[in-house]
């Protein structure tokens, strides 16, 4: 399927499915997180600099620190360096699990032959001809980068009367009708007639008594004759 | 059994489990429920996994579905994630981890060492007997500043005349950043199928030759070789084992054997980290001798004296550290 989402079977036998991040959000998060690291040089840099060969001596070790170890440093503490975060997405091992440091530590040291020879061409194409968008180090690492699944609302269906449907249903189209009735609320009520008289041959309703029997039936399907 | 009373029946238990997990992703002293409670977790989660499969079976609406789908993924990071970093790891790590991991790669430290010294050693003794021939390996410029640095009249040997003011601190920043750099980018560079690796050690090894043989040559041996040889025990080992790092990667990816490519890189770099890490960890030893020790003005006997120890230090260390059986190797 053309689509950038992957399952993982875990050890109990259920497919997680994981939603995998391209190179263009990706390179807008590395762009955050440069401009931060220019700024966190900037602070550093000027302070230390009244110092002297000791202030200039100290700023080369946190240059150097945050140039290798700022990724890993966030990955570890909360998943996602900041620019990573603001795009809302998070690096993971390939088995759904929270990236470790060592899996951290070989993604981030192989930057630098990703970015070879300029940019991180050697990512991209790395990224464009791997399947889950995986640059070198992703591969060698076995990490992706994911979106953060946001705690979805989930919206209750209205109560009401059920009505057992005309004919039998088969699994996905009682589900279809599940998730029309789900989604009623968020739907605007044009939206919801347009969709509901799609069984008007059904339903034997048009305009909002449509809508009204469509969500009957769904009732129906989720809890039977009622209590 | 319908949706809504499926939903009924099991919402307490998802509950449960919800609480659980947010509670375990707080910090440890902040937690509410007790030890005994959270241990309830591997129990809950497998029962929702059970719920989550019959949800997809019997195709109960998608927003179950996906309620249930988020619980199950937060549960697997939970259960499935083995991390924890501790002080005494390190510990462990340096005492008998690096030395260890090193010796099981041993054929690679061997020939990256031999794609150091080889080519150093014949630039170097070209460098020797032909003292123009240092022209084609750098430029004037490069060749005046490090000729500047070696001066007997200088005071501080390793340092450039018009940098003579630069404090040790300085310079113990700059070779922690340069040089670890430059360890980290020769493991990098076994992504390009080793051939990275290979060209960095080979052009580190054919500097380092030619200047020795150049400074040999014009007479400053009595500032090179004492300066070098104490931090160069450090140094010159960890590059090397920088190397080996790269070639292990490279050599997956050339040839993987029995697994396939993408297998045998990520099984290989898993077992190239420790060795990078422990080189990171001589370089910085090294940069400290460098920057306090090297350029110290004591006499060149005492400082060969001290380089021999370190040397010695260096090949028991990785030689010999960790032979014996630890309780929890």
């Amino acid at each position: 399927m053309l689509d950038t989402s992957r399952s993982y079977e875990t050890p109990e036998g259920i497919a997680l499915s994981l939603r995998i991040a391209g190179p263009v959000v990706r390179s807008c998060a590395w762009a955050i997180d440069m401009l931060i690291r220019a700024g966190l040089y900037l602070a550093i840099a000027i302070p230390f600099s009244f110092l002297g060969g000791l202030g200039f001596g100290i700023s080369l070790v946190v240059f150097f620190v945050i140039e290798w170890f700022y990724p890993v440093f966030f990955e570890l503490r909360q998943g996602a360096t900041p620019g990573k975060k603001a795009m809302g997405l998070e690096v993971i091992h390939d088995n759904g699990t929270p990236v470790s440091w060592s899996a951290s530590l070989i993604r981030n040291l192989l930057r630098a032959a990703d970015f070879l020879p300029f940019l991180y061409a050697t990512g991209l194409i790395s990224m464009l001809l791997s399947r889950n968008f995986q640059r070198l180090g992703d591969l060698a690492a076995g990490t992706l980068v994911v979106y953060r699944d946001k705690a979805s609302v989930r919206h209750e269906m209205q109560s009401v009367p059920p009505v057992q449907p005309p004919n039998h249903f088969t699994s996905e189209e009682k589900q279809t009708l599940l998730a029309f009735a789900e989604r009623a609320p968020l739907l605007t009520a044009a939206r919801r007639i347009e969709l509901a008289e799609i069984l008007t041959d059904l339903s034997g309703r048009r305009g909002e008594p449509a809508v009204s029997e469509l969500l009957a039936y769904a009732s129906w399907l989720a809890q039977g004759q009622g209590r | 059994m319908r949706q809504l009373g499926f939903e009924q029946q099991h919402r307490d238990h998802w509950e449960r489990l919800r609480l659980l997990l947010d509670d375990l992703d707080r910090a440890r002293r902040k937690r509410q429920h007790t030890a005994a409670e959270l241990a309830s977790l591997p129990k809950l989660y497998r029962e929702l996994c059970n719920h989550y499969a019959i949800a997809r079976s019997r195709h109960y609406s998608p927003a179950l579905e996906q309620q249930l789908h988020e619980l199950v993924l937060r549960g697997h990071r939970q259960l499935y994630s083995g991390r924890s970093a501790e002080l005494w790891r390190l510990v462990q790590f340096i005492a008998y981890g690096f030395p260890r991991a090193l010796r099981r790669h041993i054929g690679y430290f061997w020939l990256a060492a031999a794609l150091l010294t080889l080519p150093g050693l014949l630039v170097g003794s070209f460098c020797y007997l032909q003292p123009e021939l240092i022209y084609s390996v750098m430029d004037e410029d490069q060749v005046a500043g490090m000729e500047s640095m070696y001066d007997p009249a200088n005071r501080k040997p390793g340092r450039s005349l018009e940098r003579g003011a630069e404090t040790d601190l300085m310079m113990f920043g700059h070779y922690i950043s340069n040089n670890i750099g430059i360890g980290f980018r020769t493991f990098a560079g076994g992504m390009l199928f080793g051939l990275g690796t290979a060209l960095l050690l080979l052009f580190n090894g054919v500097v380092i030759g030619a200047v020795a043989g150049h400074l040999t040559r014009i007479g400053y041996q009595d500032t090179f070789w004492p300066f070098v040889s104490g931090h160069g025990a450090f140094e010159l080992t960890a590059i090397v084992i920088c190397g080996a790092s790269g070639l292990l990667l490279g050599h997956a990816l050339i040839a993987p054997g029995p697994l396939t490519r993408l297998e045998a890189l990520k099984l290989r770099a898993r077992e190239a980290l420790p060795l990078v890490m422990g080189a990171a960890f001589m370089l910085l030893i090294a940069a400290f001798i460098e920057a306090f020790w090297s350029s110290s003005p004591v006499a060149g006997e005492i400082k060969y004296g001290v380089a021999g120890l370190f040397w010695i230090l260096v090949l028991l260390y990785l030689g010999l550290a960790g032979r014996k059986a630890h309780g929890t190797g």
